[in-house]
């Protein structure tokens, strides 16, 4: 059986327009909803801030172990720093861990983490330390863009920027490492988080 | 309450949509669930901008028709409200959805 076409033409119209804007209410929600904003850019302030000095400390050190221990030790302090932010943000904001866009924000950073970890260890063990600040950027910039996919826009550049500085050490001579790790851990976190502080609130 | 569901073979400008899912606020809870799974009270007021009281009086609409799911809970002494989409709920939406889209091939007929 056929559709009967016998609207008057402005209701057609009006009908239009309204199933038009109930659609673009349902796209745009959608949108927001599938987004996580609590990206807490005062702590990737404070995680540069302390990352600049150590960078430095870190360049200092002719010891392999005593470089690698201090990045370590700083990758801890600055998870801790970022967990910390992170709650405090998403609970000033009022949403969840276990929401869906938060869930998906951690999911997607932690096996990068949790990844860069057990491969440096590894690495370590073996005494094949040269490739870790490579490896520590590009897993660190992928994670933050897998993760930054449910964020907001300048996350997945960050991580783009991260990588990036990972390509740069296999190009640029090792003695600039230093200054590419600390521009990244520094730097970026630095930039970056005063961006989302001021225009994400906070 | 029984969902309508429009029929392929209705006139789709005639058929009644949902009452319960055809409002803006009610349709953008809906719509958030949709993605979100779940959200708390929180994630829901900001992501469709609504205020607290108007955001209750809605989402007890959806919950009284079986579309969304309510769970009170205490974190740190702080209550905690969190919504999911039912599967009722989410069939609904996907009706509605339909719907409109039906609406819009119609009219779409019947203004060229």
């Amino acid at each position: 059986m056929p559709f009967e076409h016998a609207e008057i033409p402005d209701r057609a119209a009006s009908a239009q327009s309204e199933a038009t804007e109930n659609l673009r209410i349902i796209r745009e929600v959608m949108e927001r909803s599938g987004s996580f904003t609590a990206v807490p850019g005062w702590g990737m302030v404070v995680v540069g801030a302390i990352a600049l000095p150590v960078a430095v400390f870190a360049a200092l050190q002719s010891d392999i172990d005593v470089v690698l221990t201090t990045w370590l030790g700083l990758a801890v302090v600055a998870m801790a720093i970022g967990v910390y932010t992170l709650r405090r943000k998403m609970h000033r904001l009022g949403v969840t861990m276990r929401s869906g866009p938060g869930r998906k924000y951690i999911l997607s950073l932690l096996p990068s983490i949790v990844a860069g970890f057990l491969l440096t260890a590894a690495l370590w063990r073996e005494g094949s330390t040269d490739v870790l600040p490579t490896l520590w950027l590009l897993l660190y910039g992928a994670g933050t863009i897998t993760g930054g996919a449910s964020s907001i826009a300048a996350i997945p550049t960050l991580g783009m920027s991260f990588m990036a500085l990972g390509v740069l050490t296999l190009l640029l001579p090792t003695t600039w490492i230093p200054f590419i790790l600390a521009a990244g851990f520094g730097g970026l976190h630095i930039g970056f988080g005063l961006f989302i502080a001021f225009r994400h609130d906070g | 309450m029984t969902d309508k569901i429009p029929s392929r073979l209705a006139n789709p400008l005639q058929v009644r949509p949902n009452p319960v899912v055809h409002a803006a606020i009610r349709l953008s809870i809906l719509s958030a669930l949709a993605v979100g799974e779940t959200l708390s009270f929180g994630d829901l007021k900001r992501i469709i901008n609504a205020t607290d009281g108007n955001l209750s009086t809605h989402a007890r609409k959806l919950e009284d028709a079986g579309y969304v799911a309510c769970t009170k809970s205490f974190h740190n002494r702080t209550p905690r409200t969190e919504y999911r989409l039912t599967v009722s709920g989410r069939t609904a939406l996907t009706d509605y959805l339909q719907q409109m889209e039906q609406m819009l091939q119609v009219t779409r007929e019947q203004i060229s």
